[in-house]
């Protein structure tokens, strides 16, 4: 056996787990991925005697995962496999950014995020790609940014304001989270806080991976009536980012009214938000085995009103913003990004669904409340901007049909199961569908069952490359447009 | 058209009308009421609870510089702390910041900001902001980017973040500082003339939060420069930084 099949949150033993030849895993991964199926995680485990190399593709049609490893004892290095399927290339990055083991023959072997093992990771040694000629001339922009914003690095090489090329340096804000879930492993609490604070403005989305990992590593079911509340919870943190989205997308394009008028909407959003659990983001709501505050009566028909308000809202704006000619102008055919290209590179979420890539964990991999409700993947062909744009407003109304849905059949149940220990030597893959798209944590206990390794994969690590492509051959003036219409994580990347 | 003009109609005015008055929702989690002869137990079950460290047992404290009002200390003591929705919590003194049993609202806020008056001389009708993430998780960055949209306006003020240091006059730090960004932010900070102010946003930025102890970080920069001003919160709500910037600038 070379692949063990597994379902999104099923918890297994990690010695089930093959471990196969370095090149048997490299020619496997190759065919299967050429074969339709993709890289969910690709990550490395240090132990006692090497480092174990860990792959897990998703058969999205079919709901399947499946896990592979090989073992490095002595070996320092491996054939890449990039050449063959460029979607590992970020991937194999990493790797040999916290392993040392060299992918040979990878076309772009530079740092993620804290440097290549034995050379120092200061500024200096990173060396951007950079092009020669005549009227050829670089913009560095960042790491600090003109807006309040996250920090990181754009480098363009342009002709004239035409970008030939844009190089992102990231890993300004890498804060060691993989390690302090490792650190604080015996501090159950914590570690949900943490997981909220992985990207700030995804709380529920990866608060919700990793506790539904660990209530799988237990064997916990949590209540439906608490899948419901997770779910209105996850939808909502959709719905307000998407509206902040366009938002900034009309502000992008100096359409004011979509501004100011988007930002009203997502400030009632947020509001319902804190009226559940007490903070705009969804803080302090999710904790293992269920959630913290409940939906009383009141709240009910308070959440009700405001989407069903919303979903008149929105459409107006959306009809006013999306008829201007001088935004459809901006909008419509810049930042194109094939179908091809999306899925060569592996993007996920509404950017992927955008370019027509029909991915949803929601509907691929259900998980939480949506085992219970089939969700329809929405797709556009156009992959620019305006597709980009446009999606965010068909998945806010899809969210509110969602959650009208769960409102009218919230049932009755246990708010939160009590703790329990979870299973030894076990491995789990739980995926999320943020608002960015698929979230990927992955958790391992040890024979005592405490946690030993998570590995976690916000959308944004899948998605960055394809802002790089987007803008090729567009104006430099169009980048803070593209670039908000991906609305990557920085910290999500780095971690 | 008409449309458009529905729309302007509908929207109507969203500015909130007076900052320095509003109130948040009840549910929010902001000023914590300590009553210490509430809870019967041992208040070291409290104090392991807390995600990061912010409670002490005796005499029984919350930091608010480490608080990320999760409020998992209010169901662990059964309610004998308290998360009111207070959200006023700036503070220009970081000790100050440690809020002890039987402390009141009125009684922080009375001695939580100093309000120098060369302060209110310098800064009282125009303070521009040159904003810096150094290892935010977006959170705060975001609620800073809520303090200038319409429902709470801070350019009304005449407070404003802009994009260039050279034409700051302080500025604000979000994030935990990693290692990859004290040199930017170090940088960002000596290009802003002087006198300039620093203001500390969210617990992370105060004392490392979620992050504190991480090996990543490099948090240099506040052993050579002083925070002029604390806001605390996990993210802080947008009155709490508005109105712990106008008290500072004395026009609170």
């Amino acid at each position: 056996m070379t692949w063990l099949e597994i379902r999104n949150l099923q918890s297994v033993r990690v010695s089930e787990i093959p471990v196969i030849p370095i090149e048997e895993l490299r020619s496997e991964t190759i065919s299967r991925i050429k074969d339709g199926e993709r890289f969910v995680q690709f990550f490395g485990d240090k132990t006692a005697d090497g480092v174990v190399l860990y792959v897990v593709l998703a058969d999205d049609n079919a709901s399947k995962l499946f896990v592979t490893s090989s073992k490095f004892v002595s070996e320092t290095a491996y054939q890449s496999i990039t050449p063959e399927a460029s979607s590992a290339h970020l991937f194999e990055r990493e790797f040999y950014e916290q392993f040392g083991v060299m992918p040979e023959g990878h076309p772009w072997l530079k740092p993620v995020r804290s440097g290549i093992p034995g050379i120092d990771s200061g500024e200096k040694q990173y060396e951007f790609f950079s092009m020669e000629g005549e009227e050829v001339h670089e913009v560095g922009v960042g790491p600090i940014h003109a807006g309040v914003i996250e920090p990181g690095h754009f480098r363009f090489s342009c002709h004239g304001e035409k970008v030939y090329q844009l190089e992102i340096k990231l890993g300004f804000q890498h804060r060691g989270v993989e390690e302090l879930f490792i650190r604080n492993a015996h501090r159950p609490v914590y570690l949900e806080k943490l997981a909220e604070s992985v990207a700030g403005d995804t709380v529920i989305g990866h608060s919700g991976g990793f506790i539904r990992a660990v209530e799988s590593l237990a064997d916990v079911a949590v209540s439906n009536r608490a899948k419901v509340i997770r779910t209105i919870a996850l939808e909502l943190e959709r719905i307000a980012v998407h509206l902040g989205d366009l938002s900034a997308l009309s502000g992008d394009v100096a359409y004011l009214t979509g501004n100011s008028v988007f930002g009203a909407l997502r400030t009632k959003v947020i509001n319902t938000t804190m009226s559940i659990c007490g903070n705009r983001f969804g803080r302090g709501l999710m904790t293992f085995g269920g959630v913290n505050c409940d939906v009383t009566p009141e709240l009910h028909d308070r959440i009700s009103s405001v989407i069903e308000q919303l979903d008149d809202d929105a459409a107006l704006a959306a009809e006013v913003l999306f008829s201007s000619a001088s935004v459809l102008e901006r909008f419509e055919k810049t930042g194109v990004v094939k179908k091809e290209t999306a899925v060569a590179i592996g993007m996920v979420g509404p950017a992927a669904r955008a370019s027509g890539v029909a991915l949803d964990v929601r509907s691929d991999h259900p998980f939480g409340g949506f085992e219970l409700i089939p969700v329809h993947k929405l797709t556009l062909e156009s992959g620019d901007v305006f597709a980009r744009a446009y999606i965010r407003f068909v998945e806010i109304k899809q969210s509110i049909r969602i959650i009208r849905e769960q409102l009218s059949r919230l049932p009755v149940g246990e708010l939160k199961m009590e703790r329990r220990e979870l299973a030894s030597g076990s491995l789990v893959v739980s995926m999320t569908e943020g608002w960015r798209g698929e979230i990927a944590h992955i958790v391992m206990t040890d024979g005592d069952g405490k946690i030993r390794k998570v590995k976690i994969k916000d959308p944004s690590f899948n998605n960055w490359f394809a802002l790089s492509l987007a803008v090729r051959g567009e104006g430099v003036s169009d980048f803070p447009l593209c670039n908000k219409s991906f609305n990557l994580s920085y910290c999500g990347f780095d971690l | 058209m008409l449309d458009l003009i529905k729309l302007r109609w509908k929207h109507g005015n969203q500015a909130i009308p007076d900052v320095r008055k509003a109130t948040l929702m009840k549910t929010h989690r902001g000023f914590p009421d300590i009553d210490e002869s509430k809870y019967h137990d041992d208040w070291q079950k409290v104090v392991d609870v807390c995600p990061t460290g912010a409670i002490a047992a005796s005499p029984v404290s919350i930091d608010l510089g480490k608080c990320v009002f999760c409020g998992e200390c209010e169901r662990a003591s059964g309610g004998a702390i308290r998360f009111t929705n207070d959200h006023k919590l700036g503070c220009t003194d970081r000790s100050r910041l440690i809020v002890s049993s039987g402390t009141g609202y009125e009684q922080y806020l009375g001695a939580a900001i100093d309000a120098r008056r060369e302060i209110h001389k310098m800064f009282g009708h125009s303070l521009k902001l040159r904003q810096v993430s150094a290892g935010g998780c977006n959170g705060c960055e975001m609620e800073l980017n809520a303090c200038s949209n319409v429902n709470f306006d801070m350019g009304r003020f005449g407070i404003d973040f802009v994009a260039s240091p050279r034409h700051a006059d302080g500025i604000v730090i979000t994030g935990p500082v990693t290692k990859n960004m004290a040199h930017a932010l170090s940088d960002a900070y000596k290009s802003i003339g002087e006198p300039k102010i620093v203001i500390a946003v969210g617990a992370c930025t105060i004392s490392g939060g979620a992050f504190a102890g991480s090996d990543q970080l490099d948090r240099k920069f506040f052993d050579e420069f002083k925070i002029d001003l604390y806001v605390p919160g996990c993210p802080p709500h947008p009155l709490t930084f508005i109105n712990a910037v106008l008290e500072f600038i004395g026009r609170g």
